[in-house]
Parts: structure tokens; C-alpha cells; sequence
């Protein structure tokens, strides 16, 4: 028995090293994961980012502040207005002008609207990715009445170029709050039927309970933000916690997650979260779209940016967590330096601290639930 | 029950020599067997259609729409786009044919043959109506649960040979799942032998007709009923098991290197498996080729018969495949610790239990 044991241990047996990505169907674009692999269950993670990297940063040297906007766009594709809308803030700030009140609520309805649109692909695919097909046509179904009220607005469906330094590049159109609380009026009852479809499903509650879980202090310690720290319990929006623009004239609650089908900051937890936020932004969404007031919304837009010296940070609750942007001005009408603090690269951060040990089809539930835009963590 | 073969053979003529017997046994066999091949060819093809009727249905989307067949298309209606499947399958057929250069190619080019001679093998015992069967076995059950699973070896050397490491775990994953839930497949089908008294399909609708339908017979046969059904989808390796081919994990599973006709003969075999499995259990659970209203008492002479027979197999069968479509189109995944264990832990405890308690009911009723 025992020469059988020590002839057992003879037999030569390593890790696989398995290639997940760039081209993968659950990588959420070009990430590319180095997973050791013993059997099912993964030894270690290696992201492996980089495969969309396009020189955001440096090419913020050569622009103007106006034309940057365009390109804050094309970082979180997914939720373009936020990212809009916080480099706006970002530079207004440094410019030290006063926006309209009623420019700070368009942004307001813009940035929330876009935030349910974000959450809705997030929780679509996130349904993908735990094998359910049908969350995913039902929730861009959904999003396509947003994106049809931002083509109305301003006539592009995905990357915007709307929040401009100083204003808006349109007034809202006269049909548009009826608009949009005719979709907010269809869109309330929608999030009940994913509940039914997916949340609630026991398959799902298996798959993703008591799965990767991030406790709030490895989640503070990695730097995450946004649903992903917020799912680990810890109550920390910016909305709230460091109100910009209006939101300190709003009653709504930050979602937490409670562990309410496993332990605090599983996986369910941080899918959940998404969507009490989806039902807070209708909230907020409903009490903008009363109060609203009229003015012009080109009031403050300078003809020209061009700031003396100084430098700023600013951060900004978008979909994905806290976004910053970092400017120094050089005294031109251009940045000298655009440093751009992304909040998925932080919560992307963190899934080899919570992936491993976990089986294959776990880590692909996790990187979901981390909701990554790759756009943005390679900028 | 007579089968296929044995009619055919009689018609040919007097069995006297040696030699016009074999000859006349050879041209059976073939004819039986184009007739398998066109029904499963058939059968792929519009579950295909009917598949992406129903998730367009199930999706708030309206499906395929364009193409048309013989100039007729259908319009919006939901026979729109019934043409569709039909461009496919040529699509497919004229796709070009790759095999990677790493690839143990021998087996590579033999693995899809495997699996659909399973399916294929396994059609033979499967009954379509009554007296239509290719051959009528006295061990039907025992035969269609055996070549069923000579297919599992065709899926591992799918897998293994593709070189990648994808197919190696798609392969790894369906081979643990088809073996395991060939267990209560297996245990639910043995509840009905033991009350029947038979193996052969013939005997077991027989049995039905004199008293009832299994799935009615006592709450037993109606947990095997359940059982079969759930095991069933699990061997056919559709969602919510479909871990082997786990398209957001895995990519395709151990098909991710085959494409063109080797793909298209996994594909028309998933859904001969998906039909075969649909029809055993309408033949063991649901009175096969019995009319549904003979359950209310109601018999009318002009419902049976063997062309009727057909039409009602068939309805059965449909609606199951209907159930697995919506199963697919409505659960995510399980993962695969999670199907094992729902395999062993809950399935086949009950599934044991099951033949303990109906074998019990059985010496007191």
C-alpha cells in the first residue's frame, strides 16, 4: 500500500495555464486573463490590460479643454455623459465660473439617465455571463429607449459630446420631459420582471451567493468605488458623501449591499446593488424632471478656455465608481497634464484578491459582477 | 409490434435462398436507414426554425423574417423567415473546413462521426408509431440507453484531439455530466420496466392502453416522470446543464475547433438527442401513440391507428421539446460542482428511492 502511495506521488502533475482573452465572449471587451488552473479551480489570476490603450491622457496635451470632451467619450463608451459631465465639472472648477441651475439639473437628468442606461448593460450582460440569455434582450431592449431619448436630445446615441465646459451643447427639446417620464413610467415595472427572470432565480442565487466575496477592507485598501465597494456594504457615494452639481437638493438612498442571500460583498450583492441604484436614479430622475427650472443653458459657456496656472482634482460619481481627473493648466488654452483616475482599472484591481480558489465559471461570474469598460482602464 | 425491417422483409419476398435474403436484408437495412438519416436531417432542421421562434418569442424579438422558400415568405407571421435554416445548413455545408494544424487529425475527422452514429444507432429502437419502428427490440429501453451512450466517447475525442484547452475541459465537463446522469435517466426508465413487466416500447404502451398513463400511475411514476425529464436536458446537454459547451466560459466547449459539416453533425445530433429523449419519455410516460382523450374515457376509433399514432408521438414530443427550449431560454447555468451534485445528492437518491417505494406499492395494489 504504501509503495502504491509513493508511486502515486511519482506521477507528474502541473498547472494549466489557460489564456482567457483578449478574444473571449466574457471578457467585456480585450482583457486578457492568465488563469492557473488546477483541474476547475484557479490558482492564480493574471489581468492583463493594455490591448486598448489609445493615449487618452497624452493626447489631452495637444487639445483644447472643448475638444477633449469628445474624447472623455470614448474612454466609458457605456456611460459616455458621466464621463462628459465629469470632465466639465472637472475643468469648470478650475475655471472657478458659475453654471445655470438649470444646466447643473440637465446634467443631473443626463448622468442619471445614463447611469440606468450603464446598469442596464451591466446587469444584461452579467446575465450572459452566467448563462441566462433572455435578462440580456429584455435590459438593452430597455436601453435602447434610453439611447433614443439621448438621440433626441442631442442626436448621438452613444458617444454624446452633450455636457460642454460651461453648459450643454443644447437646450432639451420641448417634447422631452413628457418623454422621459413616459419611459420612466414603462421602466419602473421593467425592473421587477428582471427580478423575476434573473435575481431571484434559484440557479442564479446558487451561482453567484456567498461567491468572491470582498470584504469592505480589502475593498477600501484595492481603492474600488462605485457599486463595487458599495456592494461590500460600505456607504460611500459621491452623490452623498461629497455633493456636486444639485444632487444635495434630492432625497434618495445610497444601495448598499446586506448580504441578503449569502455574505456582504458576494457576488449577488454587487449585481443587486445595480439594481436599487436603477430604481434610486428613477427617483432622483423624477424629482429633476419636477423641479427643473428655466433659463439659458449658454449662459456661462466661455467663448474660449484658457486658464492662467493652477491645477485640480475633481471626482465624480459616474456608473462605474469614482471617476477623477487630474489637471494642471500650463497657462494655454491647453492642459499641460490630464491625469484621469479610472474607477474600473481600481475595481479590476481587485479580482485576483477575490477570483482565486474559485472554479473557472466563478471568474467569469465575478468580472462580471466588477462590471469593467475596457475603454476605460486602458484610456 | 412489428417492426420496419421485418415488414420490409416480407414484402421483398420469400426468405427461400441464402443468398436473395441477404441481398433483401441489405436493401432493408439501407432503406431504413436513409429513412433515419432524413428524419433526423428533417427534424434538425426545423427545431433549428422552431428554436429561434421560440427565443425570439421568449425575447420580445419577432425572429427570422427574410428568407423565404419557393417564393414564399411568409410575412409577419410567425412562419416568416421559413427559410432560414435551410440557408444555413447550406452555409454550413460549403463553409471551409478547418482543422488545426496542432490537431490529432485522425480523430478529429472520426469524432463527429461517433456521436452521430450514437444518435443515429440510438433511432433505430426508437418507436415512432405503433407497428413503426426500425426494429422492434424485446430490451428497447435497455438498447436505446446504451447506443445513447456510446456518444460520450465521440464528445472526449472531440475534445482531446482539438488541441486546445477549451475543448479539452468542454470534454472533460460532458463526459462527468453524461455519465452521471445516465444514473437516474436509467433508475426513473427501471421504475416503469418493474410495473410494466417489459423492456420493449411496445409492451410498456401496451400496458398503458389497458390501465393508464404512467405519468398518472402513482406519485412515484410521476417523481420518475420528473426526473427523466430534468436528467433528460442534462443529457442533451442543454441549458440550464449546458456546462460542456458553456458559451460564455468555454467559448463552444469541445466544439470550439470544428466548423463547416463536422459542426453541422454536432448540431444535428444535439437535436436528434433533443427529439430522441423527448420521444422516450411521451412513449414510456405520456402513452406514446394513445390519444390524450382516451384519459377522460373517450375513445374514438377514427383517433387511432398508426398514422394518428404518429400525430400524437409527435405533439408529445413537440411540447417537450417546447419545455426544453423555454428551460433554455429562461435558467442561466449551473455550475459544474453544482450539477454533480444535484446529479448525486438529489436525483439519484430519489430516483432510488423511487424503485423502493413503487415495488412496494406494486405487491400491494
Amino acid at each position: 500500500m504504501a509503495e502504491q502511495l509513493k508511486d502515486f506521488s511519482l506521477l507528474h502533475s502541473d498547472e494549466m495555464v489557460l489564456n482567457m482573452g483578449p478574444q473571449h465572449p466574457s471578457t467585456h471587451g480585450v482583457l486578457r486573463l492568465k488563469i492557473h488552473t488546477d483541474g476547475e479551480i484557479v490558482s492564480r489570476i493574471e489581468p492583463i490590460i493594455g490591448y486598448l490603450h489609445r493615449c487618452f491622457e497624452k493626447h489631452c496635451e495637444y487639445l483644447t479643454y472643448e475638444q477633449i470632451v469628445p474624447f472623455t467619450d470614448r474612454t466609458d463608451y457605456l456611460a459616455a455623459m458621466n464621463m462628459n459631465d465629469a470632465f466639465a465639472i472637472a475643468v469648470e472648477k478650475l475655471l472657478g465660473i458659475e453654471i445655470p441651475e438649470r444646466v447643473q439639473y440637465i446634467r443631473v437628468i443626463m448622468a442619471e439617465l445614463q447611469r440606468i442606461a450603464s446598469h442596464l448593460v451591466a446587469v444584461g450582460t452579467f446575465g450572459l455571463d452566467v448563462g441566462g440569455i433572455t435578462p440580456f434582450t429584455w435590459t438593452i431592449r430597455d436601453r435602447e429607449r434610453i439611447l433614443d431619448l439621448f438621440e433626441y436630445v442631442c442626436g448621438a446615441r452613444l458617444l454624446y459630446n452633450y455636457i460642454w465646459v460651461g453648459g450643454v451643447s443644447h437646450d432639451l427639446p420641448e417634447q422631452f420631459i413628457r418623454r422621459t417620464l413616459e419611459f420612466l413610467d414603462y421602466f419602473e415595472p421593467q425592473i421587477d420582471e428582471y427580478n423575476q427572470i434573473l435575481t431571484y432565480n434559484k440557479i442564479f442565487i446558487e451561482r453567484t451567493a456567498d461567491v468572491g466575496t470582498l470584504t469592505p477592507e480589502v475593498a477600501v485598501n484595492y481603492g474600488c468605488t462605485g457599486p463595487v465597494l458599495r456592494g461590500s456594504g460600505v456607504k460611500w457615494d459621491l452623490r452623498k458623501t461629497e455633493p456636486y452639481a444639485v444632487y444635495d437638493k434630492f432625497d434618495f438612498d445610497i444601495a448598499v449591499g446586506d448580504g441578503r442571500m449569502g455574505t456582504v460583498g458576494d457576488t449577488w450583492d454587487r449585481y443587486f446593488v445595480r439594481i436599487v441604484e436603477m430604481k434610486e436614479s428613477v427617483k432622483i430622475l423624477r424629482q429633476a424632471l419636477a423641479q427643473i427650472p428655466g433659463g439659458d443653458v449658454h449662459a456661462a459657456v466661455p467663448k474660449k478656455v484658457r486658464i492662467k496656472e493652477g491645477s485640480v482634482y475633481s471626482r465624480y460619481e459616474s456608473a462605474r465608481g469614482e471617476v477623477g481627473f487630474y489637471i494642471i493648466a500650463g497657462g494655454k488654452d491647453k492642459p499641460m497634464r490630464v491625469k484621469m483616475r479610472s474607477p474600473a482599472f481600481c475595481n479590476l484591481s481587485v479580482l485576483s484578491e477575490i477570483a482565486e480558489g474559485w472554479m473557472i465559471s466563478d471568474v467569469i461570474a465575478i468580472l462580471g459582477s466588477l462590471d469593467i469598460v475596457l475603454g476605460e482602464i486602458d484610456r | 409490434m412489428t417492426s420496419v425491417i421485418d415488414s420490409m422483409l416480407k414484402l421483398f419476398g420469400s426468405p427461400q435462398a441464402a443468398g436473395s435474403s441477404a441481398v433483401s436484408l441489405i436493401v432493408a437495412v439501407v432503406i431504413a436507414g436513409l429513412v433515419v438519416f432524413t428524419i433526423m436531417a428533417v427534424m434538425a432542421i426545423v427545431a433549428v426554425y422552431f428554436e429561434r421562434k421560440v427565443s425570439a418569442f421568449m425575447q420580445d424579438r419577432i425572429g427570422p423574417m427574410e428568407v423565404g422558400i419557393f417564393g414564399f415568405k411568409g410575412g409577419k407571421q410567425f412562419w416568416g423567415g421559413i427559410g432560414q435554416t435551410l440557408a444555413d445548413t447550406v452555409k454550413l455545408l460549403v463553409k471551409e473546413d478547418i482543422l488545426p494544424k496542432e490537431a490529432d487529425k485522425k480523430l478529429m475527422i472520426m469524432a463527429p462521426f461517433i456521436i452521430f452514429i450514437a444518435s443515429f444507432l440510438t433511432f433505430i429502437g426508437v418507436p415512432l408509431s405503433e407497428n413503426l419502428v426500425v426494429s422492434d427490440f424485446n430490451i428497447g429501453i435497455f438498447y436505446v440507453m446504451a447506443a445513447g451512450s456510446i456518444g460520450v466517447i465521440g464528445i472526449i475525442l472531440a475534445g482531446w484531439s482539438s488541441n486546445n484547452k477549451w475543448s479539452l475541459y468542454g470534454a472533460l465537463r460532458s463526459a462527468a455530466q453524461i455519465i452521471s446522469y445516465e444514473i437516474p435517466i436509467g433508475l426513473s426508465l427501471m421504475l416503469v420496466v418493474i410495473v410494466a413487466g417489459s423492456l420493449n416500447f411496445g409492451d410498456i404502451v401496451a400496458w398503458q392502453a389497458e390501465h393508464r398513463w404512467f405519468f398518472i400511475h402513482s406519485p412515484f411514476a410521476f417523481v420518475a416522470f420528473i426526473i427523466y425529464v430534468i436528467a433528460g436536458v442534462a443529457e442533451t446537454n442543454r441549458t440550464p446543464f449546458d456546462i460542456p459547451e458553456a458559451e460564455s466560459e468555454l467559448v463552444a466547449g469541445w466544439m470550439t475547433e470544428y466548423s463547416g459539416f463536422r459542426w453541422s453533425i454536432f448540431f444535428m445530433s444535439e437535436y436528434a438527442n433533443v427529439l430522441i429523449i423527448s420521444i422516450i419519455a411521451s412513449v414510456v410516460f405520456l402513452g406514446g401513440w394513445l390519444s390524450p382523450l382516451a384519459i377522460f374515457g373517450v375513445h374514438f376509433t377514427w383517433l387511432e391507428g398508426p398514422l394518428w399514432g404518429l400525430f400524437w408521438i409527435f405533439s408529445k414530443a413537440v411540447f417537450f421539446v417546447f419545455v426544453m427550449m423555454w428551460f433554455r431560454w429562461t435558467f442561466p447555468r449551473l455550475r459544474v460542482d453544482q450539477l454533480m451534485y444535484f446529479c448525486w445528492k438529489v436525483l439519484i437518491p430519489f430516483a432510488l428511492a423511487n424503485i423502493i417505494f413503487i415495488s412496494v406499492w406494486e405487491l400491494i395494489f
